[in-house]
């Protein structure tokens, strides 16, 4: 989680900063000589110790039984429908948080309702809360004992709440800056020209939010992909039904399959960093437009 | 009449931002709506484009009831002090917004849009982002946003109060080229009478949400309503406790009829113009006077003369 709210922020701030206009050069002096050989070798160290070194790790492991081991073990049927269910309710989890997140952040910009700052700190709420728990709370509402008489347990509509839950505010968090930062003038502007309220929400307010929309989805999506604590009581692991792919990673370590475990890690990393890397894309072409 | 506001009032909580406000603009015209800074004039400017909604009173714009009317369908161009540029479109896009969403044919609208991006100046930015322009041609821009779909009267809130002098001096003379060239009736909001006096045909003063006058330059600045008015659009000094012009004084060595006697306590050359500080039995005034006559007074620090008004005869003064 620290990981990807660090790329929200940001994302966040790459959106809010307007590009300097090209002919003024930058106010701030890059750091010459030997400050700039420290801070880079600080940096790439701790990156490297941090981040690349686990991850090339991984990948390193997922080719132990050479590429056709590897390309085996991501399609036996039990990490292909793992897979599948981990991608596809990650991608309905991302789209239904894009419009809801979206939706609350305008109601906490926009609408002056009463209870809105006990609203915006809910938000934060699936952040804070160790997965694990939040996964037992929906197991309690939502489980065989419902008290709503609501039973999602071990089914894969199941999931599909547990990684809502827990990647609500991703989509919130990117957009409610940006909404308050929005020039409402503009929207006067688009009015005095003809616009109807419809017209301005789909050709002035949509297109501003979009990129931090994309932005806050496209973290919701990895972090989907990534969901191991909330999802692993309600889902109940149920082979080619509720099994998400951390839990099949998992699985594996715990039948000492490493080299397939790494293997199902190497893909859950490569879709994830096609995700990211395109949002970085998005924003980068964003904020070019200033 | 264009634009006529009637028995307006406009409060926000207890502040009494417009008072029963009454203006009438003639077609054609350049009106500037002059007054120190503090709500009034942009509220009024708003309510006439429907961005406020006006507690009581009628809006009627081109002899249509406008009162109720949304801001889209009443026909108004409106340009606002910091831009309001949409930063998401080119230039090109940003001008064409109004025609875009009305649906006109594309040729009509790229006709439409090479025109006005000649007419302000921007050909060679139209494919930029209102980030890539500087301040004075992002205000240009918004301009010829405004104009794109032939508003019945342009509305303009403070159009140059974020640029700094001398691009606000550059903007000032072209908009009333422009406005000679488009003949759109024309509003605009400012609290510098300098540039009210240099663009405007007609001055509307506010002051605490009231309309203290109507009138040409000339008109106000020769004959106020008021000592508010008189010292908001000149400078102002005081004789025997009246306000008067410094540049309405008239200095001389020997008595004349209805001269008063004053000490000058300090002469200040500020190039063709001089500046005398005097005084009076204890009170300061100061008079403005040319640096011909300053000399031919032979003026110095500690010198008795002698003051009074000039007869207010400015025909026959101009023609001496």
């Amino acid at each position: 989680m620290a990981s990807s709210t660090t790329v929200g922020g940001a994302g966040v701030s790459l959106l809010g900063a307007p590009p300097a206009p090209p002919a003024t050069p930058s106010r701030r002096r890059p750091l010459h000589g030997k400050g700039k050989a420290i801070g880079l070798s600080l940096v790439m160290t701790y990156l490297s110790i941090i981040v690349l070194i686990p991850l090339a790790a991984v990948v390193w492991h997922s080719q132990s039984n050479g590429f056709s081991g590897f390309v085996h073990a991501v399609t036996t049927p039990e990490a292909a429908s793992t897979l599948k269910l981990t991608i596809y309710s990650s991608i309905l989890v991302a789209a239904i948080n894009m419009v809801m997140g979206t939706a609350i952040a305008w109601v906490l910009v926009r609408d002056k309702l009463p209870g809105r700052t006990f609203l915006d700190t809910l938000i934060d709420l699936p952040f804070a809360l160790p997965t694990i728990v939040a996964g037992l709370a929906l197991l309690t509402v939502y489980g065989p004992n419902s008290p709503l008489g609501v039973n999602l347990a071990y089914q894969r509509a199941g999931v599909v709440v547990a990684l809502l839950f827990v990647t609500l505010p991703f989509v919130v968090r990117t957009v409610q800056p940006v909404l308050m930062e929005l020039d409402t003038e503009m929207e006067q502007a688009a009015a005095s020209l003809g616009a109807g309220p419809g017209t301005i929400f789909v050709r002035i307010i949509l297109p501003n939010m979009f990129p931090a929309m994309a932005a806050g989805t496209a973290l919701a999506f990895a972090r989907s992909m990534s969901e191991f604590g909330s999802t692993v009581l309600i889902s109940g692991n149920i082979p080619f039904q509720t099994q998400v792919a951390s839990v099949h990673v998992y699985n594996q370590l715990e039948s000492d399959n490493v080299a397939g475990a790494a293997a199902v890690s190497t893909v859950l990393l490569i879709v994830s960093l096609v995700v990211l890397v395109a949002l970085d894309m998005l924003q980068r072409w964003a904020a070019r437009r200033g | 009449m264009s634009i006529i506001v009637r028995d307006v009032n406009k409060s926000f909580g207890d502040f009494a931002a417009l008072t029963d406000v009454s203006v009438e603009i003639p077609s054609g015209s350049l009106t500037a709506l002059l007054g120190p800074s503090g709500g009034a004039k942009s509220t009024l400017l708003r309510v006439i484009a429907g961005l406020e909604k006006a507690d009581s009173g009628l809006v009627e714009i081109e002899g249509r009831d406008a009162t109720k009317l949304p801001a889209q369908d009443r026909g108004v161009g409106f340009v606002f002090q910091h831009y309001a540029a949409f930063k998401h479109l080119s230039v090109a896009r940003n001008i064409a917004f109004g025609l875009e969403i009305r649906k006109r044919p594309k040729a009509e609208i790229k006709k439409k849009v090479d025109e006005l991006l000649e007419l302000v100046h921007l050909e060679q930015f139209a494919h930029r982002y209102p980030a890539q322009l500087s301040g004075g041609q992002r205000q240009r821009m918004a301009l010829a946003r405004a104009l794109a779909v032939e508003p019945q009267v342009l509305l303009l809130d403070e159009p140059f109060g974020a640029l700094d002098a001398q691009v606000r001096k550059e903007l000032r003379a072209w908009l009333r080229r422009l406005h000679d060239q488009v003949h759109v009736t024309t509003v605009f909001v400012t609290h510098d009478q300098e540039e009210a006096m240099e663009v405007a045909d007609s001055i509307v003063v506010m002051a605490d949400g009231k309309v203290e006058q109507i009138g040409s330059p000339d008109q106000l600045y020769e004959a106020p309503a008021n000592d508010f008015v008189m010292s908001f659009l000149g400078p102002v000094t005081k004789l025997g406790g009246e306000l008067v012009r410094p540049h309405d004084l008239e200095l001389s060595i020997e008595p004349r009829p209805d001269t008063v006697t004053a000490k000058v306590t300090r002469v200040t050359r500020l190039g063709f113009e001089v500046r005398v500080d005097l005084e009076i039995e204890g009170e300061e005034l100061w008079a403005q006077v040319t640096r011909g006559s300053s000399e031919q007074l032979g003026l110095v620090e500690g010198q008795t003369l002698f003051v009074r008004r000039s007869a207010p005869v400015r025909a026959a003064a101009a023609v001496s």
